[in-house]
């Protein structure tokens, strides 16, 4: 196993020689995605003809189906076939596992009467277009027996459990740090049910050729879904092709496969034709994962100086009943401030509701909504800068663990930060600014964000026309993979762009653990990196002991590559001769990464600070957000033009979770209060005027060879709560139930007399 | 029911089913899937689309209701192998990431450049009686009926005002 220390010499990443790495190229698949001829996976070109399936979900929180009438439907023009329950095919049961090595396992569809939460799946019907299949729908008869169901979050906050298998993280004593400490905030800050709301619903076009079904399917784990879909199924993964080649949008909701995957592979093995299948867009909201709702109770110690003696975060959040997720809001608190005396850790309510998952950054999203405004809280009644705070409090070493950090430029993202926004223009004094009806503030917080680096796997091949194509079972949901591949095997193999090929997504190439996490960039770059070494060596064996080639009886460690060619002094032979020589095929290689032994030795995470301006209408009680920058460290930078699309489309998110985005449970049916995106308000364009973000110089040689680090969830982190702190700062009202309506300000104006 | 329609400069005479939408008699029959499905229901704008040079949510209308209609999607703005300078444009300012509402972006964008062209004022406009020019607030809230849950935003204005440099 390697050691962080293998990862020092210079290598054709960190030398950078042609300048590809953290050069603005467009994006790889751009042209493509700007044309509409990317296909999506419903869009696929199928073999055959499709057929058209339609779920038909559960209007019952909690239950059994007591009478279930399909003979209507399947007699209805254009129908192929109905089922429920009681007629679907085998699967294996949930959660089966026939090799002991799948990622996931069995992932059931319509597998029995029972009923766990609003919007299952409980009928599909496949026809021969759309719209027979919808029209049928509503000729299927279902009687429910429902059961009592828990579906309040509020009404069960007081008694929330433990999270199975973890415990609270203690350091020194907080009770009596916090007691004996001379300034103290203590307050709790509530972030609601969020949904990812992804442009493109979940699909799946799927057909089988002889006993192996090929799926394209809109996914962000290759491995995962293909293990599922296999386990259900009953059937060895090698008989599940599973591709995923664009994928409009992820954000953690894709993260695993859902009853589109299941039922489309089930439909084209009855009816043997290719079947496509889409999720609808309430189906979205009522049957994906959601971000839970998350209470987080802040209690902060500090002396006179700001110096924090005492810090606790503790998160209340919720999950299915049966499906284990902890939205870990509290675990960034550990590594962020020094403090003697700390505590951090998570309570769960279980709930008769659709199943909670993973939703960009979860963890730091909701929980850098309390946190860093508690710290807002704290400069506040000391008197004192929120960064002068924050500073003050910075750590040396990781407070958690005493590991010293990989690298930490908290300070500087800052520091740089302030001077680039004008922080200095800032009146400390809230609602001392106004222009016209608008109070007028500005508010800062900090960002933090692990970084991972996961095992993952490449291809590449060199073929005689020149062309180097790199080959991995991984995906690009939108964050730039494409790209980025292709500019690190360029830059490793000496080859312009227009000589690199990238192909992803296919459950049949290297695998790699797919796009999550913010370990996308870090995990498959790193093994594309480490492929274009593995060939090089080849190429340079290749050269060194053929009698034709220029370089023949040099030695192999001697060659470099530039401008297409193997290279030693003044003598060259281009790639492609050399593949060419090698045979048809050209020359194939494959190559790995996995994280060093010692990575954990460090604290390694990325850093930013957010700053923002806004206006609170003194009339209506609007929040509008009037500017917005960041400055971030997130190790060396691939692209900067789609690094920085990332980082911002991640602060757009923090503006929705500070002033929009809220979904509730409706306590009559278990349904979500918004089930489409005029009622789950994302941001749309008028939302966010004149936000920019900056990355600093930065290169973590803990991380990987590369020294780079994930950029997709950082920009949400301390975005909202930059922004509620700018609201307190624009009128004086801190208002700690998030989203930030027009209603809630209102109504806290109104109480301050304003 | 018998429909005749012009797609991108192509004739079709066609038995639509009466249910059937603008969105999926191009993305369904006619195989233009470029125009996308994100709601189905007139909420995000992916499937926005050009008829007689004006936008339209594809998914809210019923393909019967455009007999004798020209309809343009994004497969139809690209010249050969040469881009429409919006394609362009958002493809230089990185105006999106997962591509999936960037087709209804750029034709949305098409038929923003029409209406300010024609003096079309919109909510954003400060003065009715004066010519309507093409501000970053006009395109913010022109744009705002085509989501981008990336949140491509600012590029997006970026492009929009790099295309209209381009043609002004």
């Amino acid at each position: 196993m390697s050691t962080v220390r293998d990862w020092a010499a210079p290598n054709p990443i960190t030398e950078n020689r042609s300048g590809l790495i953290g050069k603005p190229v467009d994006r790889y698949e751009g042209r493509l995605k700007v044309t509409g001829t990317a296909p999506y996976a419903f869009e696929v070109e199928t073999p055959s003809a499709p057929l058209y399936g339609h779920i038909v979900s559960a209007t019952i929180a909690r239950g059994r189906i007591a009478g279930i009438d399909l003979s209507q439907a399947a007699s209805a023009p254009g129908v192929v076939l109905v089922w429920s329950h009681l007629n679907v095919p085998v699967q294996a049961q949930r959660g089966a596992k026939l090799n002991p090595r799948s990622q996931r396992g069995s992932n059931p569809a319509l597998g029995s009467d029972r009923v766990e939460h609003y919007g299952q799946s409980v009928a599909f019907i496949l026809a021969d277009t759309p719209e027979n299949a919808r029209a049928a729908e509503a000729r299927i008869r279902i009687t429910y027996e429902a059961s009592d169901a828990d579906l309040d979050f509020g009404s069960f906050i007081d008694s929330a459990g433990p999270v199975p298998g973890e415990e609270d993280a203690r350091i020194g004593d907080f009770e009596a740090g916090y007691s004996a400490s001379a300034v103290t905030v203590d307050a709790t800050w509530f972030s609601p049910l969020q949904n990812h709301a992804q442009m493109e619903p979940c699909a799946t076009t799927a057909w089988w050729e002889g006993d192996k079904v090929v799926v394209h399917t809109s996914i962000q784990m290759v491995k995962g879904g293909q293990h599922a879909l296999a386990e259900t199924l009953g059937i060895p993964s090698d008989r599940v092709r599973l591709l995923t080649r664009y994928i409009g949008g992820g954000f953690g909701g894709k993260g695993q496969s859902y009853d589109d995957l299941t039922l489309a592979a089930l439909a084209a093995r009855e009816s043997g034709r290719p079947v496509r299948v889409a999720y609808t867009r309430r189906q979205m909201f009522q049957a994906t994962v959601h971000r839970p709702a998350v209470q987080m109770r802040v209690r902060l110690g500090a002396d006179g100086t700001g110096r924090l003696n005492a810090m606790a975060l503790e998160a209340v959040t919720h999950c299915a009943r049966n499906s284990t997720f902890v939205e870990h809001a509290a675990e960034f608190a550990r590594n962020l401030y020094a403090a003697p005396h700390r505590l951090t850790g998570h309570r769960l309510v279980r709930l008769d509701i659709p199943h909670a998952g993973a939703m960009r950054a979860p963890g730091e999203a909701p929980g850098m909504l309390s946190l860093e405004c508690a710290m807002d809280e704290l400069a506040d009644r000391l008197g004192m800068d929120p960064i002068a705070l924050r500073i003050r409090n910075e750590p040396e070493v990781d407070p958690d663990n005493a590991k010293p950090f990989s690298i930490r430029q908290l300070v500087r993202c800052m520091q740089e930060g302030a001077q680039q926004f004008g922080w200095d223009r800032r009146n400390p004094t809230p609602g001392a600014v106004r222009d016209g009806r608008w109070y007028v503030g500005m508010g800062m917080a900090t960002a933090i964000r692990g970084n991972f680096l996961l095992p993952a796997k490449a291809g590449l091949r060199l073929t005689g026309d020149g062309l180097a194509t790199l080959t991995q079972g991984m995906t690009d949901i939108g964050t730039g993979t494409y790209t980025i591949l292709a500019q690190i095997t360029g830059e490793t193999l000496g080859l312009p762009l227009d000589q690199v090929r990238v192909e992803l997504g296919d459950s049949d190439m290297p695998p790699a653990p797919g796009s999550g996490g913010q370990f996308g960039a870090a995990t498959a770059g790193s093994a594309a990196f480490e492929t274009g070494m593995v060939m090089r060596r080849r190429l340079a064996e290749l050269a060194t002991s053929d009698p034709r080639s220029p370089l023949y009886g040099e030695d192999p460690l001697l060659m470099d590559f530039a401008n297409g060619n193997i290279v030693l002094g003044n003598r060259s032979e281009s790639l492609a001769t050399l593949a060419s020589r090698a045979g048809p095929e050209g020359v194939y290689v494959e190559g790995s990464i996995s994280p060093a032994a010692d990575a954990r030795d460090w604290s390694q995470h990325t850093y930013g600070a957010q700053f923002a301006e806004v206006g609170v209408d003194s009339v209506t009680g609007e929040v509008r957000l009037r500017r917005m920058f960041g400055v971030f460290a997130a190790g060396r930078i691939l692209n900067a033009k789609l690094a920085k699309s990332q980082i911002t489309g991640g602060m757009i998110w923090g503006v929705g979770a500070a002033l929009t985005e809220s979904n509730a449970v409706d306590p009559r049916y278990g349904s979500f209060l918004h089930q489409d995106l005029g009622g789950y308000l994302a941001p749309v364009h008028a939302d966010i005027v004149n936000l920019d973000a900056v990355l600093l110089d930065e290169a973590d040689d803990k991380a990987n060879p590369m020294g780079i680090k994930g950029v997709g969830e950082l920009g949400i982190c301390g975005s909202g709560a930059a922004i509620a702190n700018a609201v307190y700062n624009a009128c004086g009202v801190r208002l700690r139930d998030y989203p930030l309506t027009p209603d809630k300000v209102l109504a806290a104006l109104e109480a301050k007399g304003l | 029911m018998r429909t005749e329609i012009r797609v991108n400069g192509v004739d079709h005479a066609v038995d639509v089913d009466t249910r059937t939408s603008l969105l999926d008699f191009l993305r369904e029959q006619l195989d233009l899937k470029g125009s996308k499905k994100g709601c189905d229901h007139g909420q995000c704008g992916a499937c926005t689309v050009l008829v007689n040079g004006v936008r339209i949510n594809a998914c809210l209308s019923l393909a019967v209701m455009h007999d004798g209609d020209e309809v343009t999607t994004i497969e139809g703005l690209a010249s050969g192998e040469a881009l429409h300078p919006l394609q362009q444009a958002f493809l230089t300012e990185d105006a999106f990431q997962c591509g999936y509402c960037t087709p209804g972006q750029i034709c949305s964008a098409v038929g923003l450049m029409a209406e300010i062209a024609a003096g079309q004022p919109s909510e954003a406009t400060a003065d009715l009686n004066a010519k309507v020019v093409l501000t970053d607030a006009e395109i913010r809230e022109r744009m705002s009926g085509n989501l981008c849950r990336c949140s491509a935003y600012p590029q997006i204005l970026a492009a929009v005002r790099r295309a209209a440099g381009a043609a002004a």
